[in-house]
Order: C-alpha cells, then structure tokens, then sequence
C-alpha cells in the first residue's frame, strides 16, 4: 500500500507517492529527482542528508517520505538565488571548504539553520552547531572559516 | 507496513490495541527508523503520534508543566521559559545527538526506548516527572523511573502510549541539573551520568533532595540513600563526600571498551558531587 503525498519542496508544491516505510533521503533522490542530500550512514550519524523540515534541522534519512503530508521542507537545490550562489556557498568555495563534496549539501544546510537562529556565533557556537555533520577530508578548519565569512557578510 | 496518522490518542490507542502483527509508535523516529533500517524489528503497523493534537504541545498548567509526547528536544530547548525554570532537564535534552537529531527525537521516545544510558531520563526522574499514559482499559500515571523494565524493554502494556512527560511544580529554591560523562564532548553516549533535583530553605539547608544515576545499571537508578545523604545539609564537603562514596556504591555497572566498571563506578560519585553543586547554586544556596 502506497502513501499519497502532498507537500511543498522549496517553495514549489509537489505530490508524490512512495512505500510507507520509505526515508524521505530516498523519496527526494529516487522519486524527485533531488539527489543533493547525499547518504552517508543512513542512521543520523554523519548529517550529508540533512534538510531544514518545517524551520528545523533533521537528517532526511529519519524521516519518513509518508510524514511529508502538508510539509515545508528546505533542501540544498533552493538555497540559492536562481544563478546567485548563497553567501554560504560563495564562501565554502572561496575559502575551499570542500574536497569530495559528499558532505557539503549537509554542511550547509546545517549552517543555514544554525545562522538563521545565531547570525553571531562564536566559533565553538559553529563547531557544536556543525557537530552533527561530518567531514573526513578537511579538518573542518575551512568549514568553519567559511561559515564565519558567511555570516559575516550577510550580517552585513 | 501500515502508516497511520491518528488524530486523537483515543485512535492512537485503538490502532495499536487492535493490530495483530508488530507494531511502533513513531515520535521522532530517531531509534525506530534506525532499527528498521538495520532490520532488527519489521513493523506491521507505525502509528505516528506527531498528528495527535496536543502531543506537540508544551503546556504549562497550575500543576506544572506538561510535555506532548510528539514534542522534539528542539522545541523544549526554544522554550525560555521552561529552560529557565527546568534547565537540568535542558542540557539533558541539549546532550542527546546532533541538532539534527535533536530536531526529531523525543523525550519520551528515549524514555521508551529504554536504553540505560537515555541522557534525559536522569533528569527527569530526579525532577519527580511522571508520564501519563492512554491504553484499552482507561488511563493511568507511572513515575518516570518505572517506565523502564531493563535494557530495551519498558512497561507499557498492549495498546498503551504514553500522551506526556508530566513535571511537578518548580518549587521555590530549587534547582536541578544533569552532567554526564563522555569521551567526546558532542555525538556520544554516556559513560556514566547524573541527575539531581534539590530544594532548599532561607539558611540554604536542603529540604528536599532527588539523586539518579544513569549507565550505570540496566535502568536508570533513583538512589534515594544519596539523597538522604545531603538532605538536612549546605552541601558541606562532608556532605558531597557522603554522597559521592553512596553514588559509587549504588552502581552496578557493566565493563566496556567505553568505560571499567572502576572508572564508572569512580565518575559517578565524581559528576554526583559536582551535579549537586550546580543544582544547590541554582537553587540560590551559597
């Protein structure tokens, strides 16, 4: 029996139907057709999945693709501005907070949500703020630095 | 797999009564997606309770306050006034996963899942929290420290869920916290962890007193010795030593690669002591 649903996705209204025990990490990629949320574990361990549900940080890998009924979900392909990256994404490139990229849609999703609430933080504000996410090519240094780039240009 | 969305506990109650085959309740589903992922369990029946109206809610009545079984460690943390009056139960909260995880996960679900190291259990049994629950036969209150029957197994009866994590209230001069003790400071489990809840009068002598340990036995341990150790006390050194030495005998820990039965059995007195000073600092003792 499948789950008929109707929700909004990045501003933009969208049905789908999927297997009652689908994650919404698998309904994005293999029936949307948006595949920046990566999966890494799979068990909100490493964040790659992460999406901004209703206003809050959740790994889509803990989310059912049934719950999604009447929803606002947030995901890395609306964050930016048509051809004008978001200053968070400006910034991870200019400041080569990446390598592989795997981990980078969650890395951003998770500051967009922590800046949104602290548009100040200090720099152990952003590292436990990121601690859900993982990275195992930078060090995590750069992110940071990124992020704090970031913040400070839209601050303004 | 069925997925059901009730609106009412009463549905809630009647779906999970009646189904034959396997069935879970989904709060945050930050254990049970998980296990069905690993495939250790294989619902019949998910029952989400995040549409039943009032489980999203925390409410602050006359009693004190009342915490939707729904309702994410997220939304408790955005709460200020529960944090300010509560914020033992707060960093409990704030210490369970991500804020990923935090967006998602419940008190109560962690209270169900029952794990022995469940960071807001500690909290809340030194808190003096009871749940209410809806089942088949009517409802009922249990005190949050008989929840749970051991390591993953709780004791809800058929068709059962519990609607709220209830909390006294606050008293005048009291206050609680909770500290635990792990490797890492984020995304980690606890070792060893503790809970207290204490009350004092205008000289700052502790009237009343709660003591839990956590990871330490198979469920969360309300130790009321260690209590009575600081009760009647300004939390003199003699006090906190007393407390410590009753905190260390109380355990019955396993050994792990994470942590010696030694080493928890050591900590436990160490974070029950220096629990106790946050808690009678925020009680306004000095």
């Amino acid at each position: 029996m499948g789950a008929h649903v109707n929700t909004t996705i990045n501003g933009d209204a969208v049905e789908f139907v999927c297997a009652p025990d689908e994650s919404l990490l698998d309904v994005l990629r293999n029936r949307i057709g948006l595949t920046g949320a990566k999966e890494g574990c799979g068990t909100g361990d490493c964040g790659a999945c992460s999406v901004i549900l209703d206003g809050r940080l959740v790994c889509s890998c803990l989310v059912l693709g049934a719950e999604m009924n009447g929803k606002k979900l947030e995901t890395i392909e609306g964050m930016a501005d048509g051809a004008k990256l978001h200053p968070l994404q400006q910034h991870f490139i200019d400041g080569a907070a990446l390598q592989c990229g795997i981990c980078t849609p969650g890395f951003l999703m998770a500051a967009q949500a922590l800046l949104r609430k602290n548009p100040d933080p200090t720099e152990e504000e952003i590292r436990y703020g990121l601690a859900g996410n993982l990275c195992r090519c930078t060090g995590y240094d750069k992110i940071v630095r990124a992020v704090q780039a970031a913040a400070k240009e839209m601050r303004g | 797999m069925r997925y059901e969305t009730p609106s009412t506990a009463k549905e809630a109650v009647s779906l999970m009564a009646k189904e034959k085959g396997i069935a879970y309740i989904l709060a945050g589903g930050t254990d049970l997606l998980v296990k069905m992922k690993a495939g250790m369990i294989e619902p019949d029946l998910v029952v989400d309770i995040k549409r039943v109206k009032g489980m999203n809610e925390i409410k602050k009545g006359v009693g004190g306050y009342s915490i939707g079984a729904a309702v994410p460690c997220v939304a408790i943390l955005e709460n200020a006034a529960f944090v300010k009056a509560w914020p033992g139960v707060a960093d409990a909260a704030n210490l369970i996963g991500s804020r990923q995880v935090q967006g998602r996960s419940t008190m109560t679900g962690n209270m169900c899942n029952a794990s022995p190291a469940a960071d807001s259990v500690p909290a809340l049994v030194a808190a003096g929290a009871k749940v209410s629950i809806a089942g088949p036969k009517g409802n009922r209150k249990l005190a949050v420290e008989d929840v749970a029957a051991g390591v993953g197994r709780n004791n809800l009866k058929k068709g059962e869920i519990i609607t709220s994590i209830d909390l006294p209230k606050k008293a005048a001069k009291s206050g609680d916290a909770y500290l635990r003790f792990t490797p890492r400071t984020e995304m980690d489990i606890a070792v060893v962890s503790v809970g207290v809840n204490l009350t004092i009068d205008g000289k700052g002598v502790i009237t009343k007193a709660r003591v839990a340990l956590g990871a330490v036995s198979t469920t969360v341990l309300l130790v009321k010795e260690a209590a009575n150790a600081i009760i009647g006390t300004k939390l003199d050194d003699a006090a906190k030593a007393n407390l410590a030495a009753i905190c260390s005998a109380a355990c019955k820990p396993i050994d792990d690669k994470r942590g010696t039965i030694e080493f928890r059995t050591d900590v436990a007195g160490v974070l029950a002591r220096r629990a106790a000073e946050t808690a009678y600092a925020r009680a306004g003792g000095k």
